[in-house]
């Protein structure tokens, strides 16, 4: 066969397909099974967040953040809420913090558990997908339990959260954790150390960490190339520099490393949340759960019933809402999938006159064409699903 | 204390880059540098190439509009320094019709971040390689985050049986969407003459 009868073949993967992971469409360019291009389309998603939030006021803008990345829903009013109080310069009670942390690794589990077993089912394993998912149910239900809805929480508030935790609610987060290790161990020994989950993961989409950096990886992505880079040890918010815990870290940058750092990721999560529900139930971690200040956070229901200025207040804040001072900051956390960021600029209205919306999927997913380039067709799905995207962020 | 170490790493990148770099400031204990459009590859070179900054990890660029200034955007860019542990702003404005270098040479991950900004504010960036749109809709027309962009949009789309394709058509609202003025003339506004009060002078 002469050279000038072979050409290269451009298939579309997606926008529906079971391993795109949302609604994703890639143009491959493949010279017989080899990838030889990426290009990906995104946007399927896209809601204009960005654009309704200018036209609202901040407290009626914390739920949108609930819809991006969907997995972790409080992990992304976190970043909101922290912009806006750096903004305020309020200070948050202990007790919020507590709640914010808890909750914030909550959302790690969620997302983790999401991204590991169905990254297996990616490369072929069905049973991981329903193991998860048992878990994620558990863990959804504390969510519930806290704020009323089972993912699109709403319940970080700028200055605290919306209401107190139930000592009951508390205790069973507590009994939660031991049990949850099990399954940790469980999930290893199912498909961690599982012949056919190492074959398709080990050594496929390496990194260096130059070209994280350099890419603008963040989060498991960096880690995995060997950067102990963690924003809740480096740039710690909220009470995190009290709370003990480890890195993990990896060394070759391949999916498998991800995949492994993520599920001990989870374990040191578990860690977490035990210090937090232990101090969430001594004296020193009682306490209000919210800014005192009534000018920004909404005063309490049965407190309007009696007092006027309650009444005042209540009524201000949920027509006009606060005022934010004139500024712009940039507030990120260390959300599952890598650094997530607000960029707010505020005009001092109540309404924000610009919010970025930096998703750590967007910078990962862009590096699908250098990361698959003179990959097999087969290992672009594990690819992706070691990035860990979901489309609710990347197309805002 | 953190906002000395900052300010002083802002004025030194301000020496280095004299003419590029405008002003360099510290606000809510983060870096702001405000540089020279015409001169930003030089200014992100440096800030990635120097030992003292090393701003080698781009976290995101975007755009803000000011639709009454006469350079219109605000091209912001933001990067960190894993080796330091430093973030930094770096803005530059931008007229309309003017086009700002990509920063591609500097960070690959610069790619997206210009196309959405591209796509958003019809922002050129010059010597980009694939500058099309990126989020919005195959044959969109406009940039969405302008401030004179509509909320609601122009258009909307639905499947239509007759023809047995998606059809856009002009947005049609029920009920117009309600934007309650809350500014209040008696905080905020210090240039607001009340009614009546130039009697008093």
């Amino acid at each position: 066969m002469s050279d000038d009868s072979v050409r290269n073949f451009s298939i579309n993967f997606g926008p529906q397909h079971p391993a795109a992971h949302g609604v994703l469409r890639l143009v491959l360019e493949l010279d017989g099974e080899i990838v030889e291009r990426v290009d990906p389309h995104i946007g399927l998603l896209h809601r204009g967040t960005e654009k309704l939030m200018e036209a609202r006021t901040y407290q009626q803008n914390v739920p949108y953040f609930d819809r991006l990345d969907y997995v972790a829903p409080m992990n992304q009013e976190h970043a909101f809420c922290l912009a806006i109080e750096k903004l305020l310069q309020v200070e948050v009670p202990y007790r919020a913090q507590l709640i914010r942390v808890l909750f914030s690794e909550i959302g790690r589990l969620l997302s983790h558990l999401l991204n590991v077993t169905t990254q297996a089912m990616d490369v072929g394993a069905l049973t991981p997908p329903l193991w998860g998912f048992e878990e994620r149910e558990k863990l959804m239900v504390f969510y519930e339990r806290a704020s009323g809805a089972r993912m699109h929480a709403n319940y970080f508030r700028p200055g605290g959260v919306a209401r107190d935790c139930p000592p009951e609610l508390i205790e069973d987060i507590g009994k939660f954790c031991d049990p949850f290790l099990k399954v940790c161990d469980d999930l290893t020994a199912l498909f961690l150390d599982n012949r056919i989950f190492k074959q398709r993961n080990v050594d496929i989409g390496v990194v260096s960490l130059e070209d994280c950096w350099k890419w603008g990886f963040s989060g498991v992505m960096v880690r995995g190339s060997g950067a102990a880079w963690d924003l809740r040890k480096s740039q710690p918010y909220e009470c995190y520099e009290e709370m003990e815990f480890d890195i993990p870290v990896g060394r070759h940058g391949d999916n498998y490393d991800r995949q492994v750092i993520r599920m001990e990721e989870m374990r040191q999560s578990v860690r977490i949340m035990k210090q937090c529900v232990e101090r969430l139930m001594s004296p020193q971690g009682q306490g209000p759960i919210a800014a005192t200040d009534n000018k920004i956070v909404a005063p309490h229901r049965p407190q309007m019933k009696r007092s006027m200025e309650s009444l005042i207040h209540h009524f201000k804040l949920f027509t006009e809402g606060f005022h934010v001072p004139a500024g712009e900051v940039y507030a990120a956390v260390e959300a599952p999938k890598g650094e997530f960021g607000v960029y707010l600029v505020a005009d001092g209205t109540n309404k924000p006159y610009r919010c970025k919306i930096r998703a750590p999927g967007f910078a990962h997913l862009q590096a699908m064409d250098f990361m698959c380039r003179k990959h097999m067709l087969a290992d672009v799905s594990a690819v992706l699903g070691s990035l860990d995207i979901v489309f609710g962020e990347v197309d805002r | 204390m953190m906002d000395e170490t900052l300010k002083s790493l802002g004025d030194s990148i301000a020496a280095a880059l004299p003419g590029a770099v405008e002003r360099a400031y510290v606000d809510f204990g983060e870096l702001n540098i405000v540089a020279e459009a015409s001169r930003i590859v030089e200014v992100l070179t440096h800030l990635r190439d120097a030992p003292d900054c090393l701003f080698v990890n781009l976290t995101d660029i975007t755009a803000v509009d000011y639709p009454s200034r006469e350079k219109r955007f605000d091209i912001v860019y933001h990067a960190l320094s894993p080796r330091h542990n430093h973030r930094i702003r770096v803005k530059a404005a931008v007229a309309e019709d003017e086009a700002i270098a990509s920063a591609i040479p500097v960070w690959p991950a610069a790619n997206w971040f210009e196309r959405e900004t591209y796509d958003m504010y019809g922002v050129l960036f010059a010597d980009h390689p694939d500058l099309r749109r990126l989020l919005t809709d195959y044959g969109f027309e406009g940039h969405p985050l302008r401030k004179d962009f509509p909320m609601t949009g122009y258009v909307e789309v639905r499947y239509d049986d007759a023809q047995k394709r998606v059809v856009y058509e002009p947005v049609k609202l029920t009920q117009e969407f309600r934007q309650f003025d809350f500014l209040s003339p008696w905080e905020g506004q210090p240039d607001y003459v009340l009614p009546g009060d130039e009697k008093a002078k």
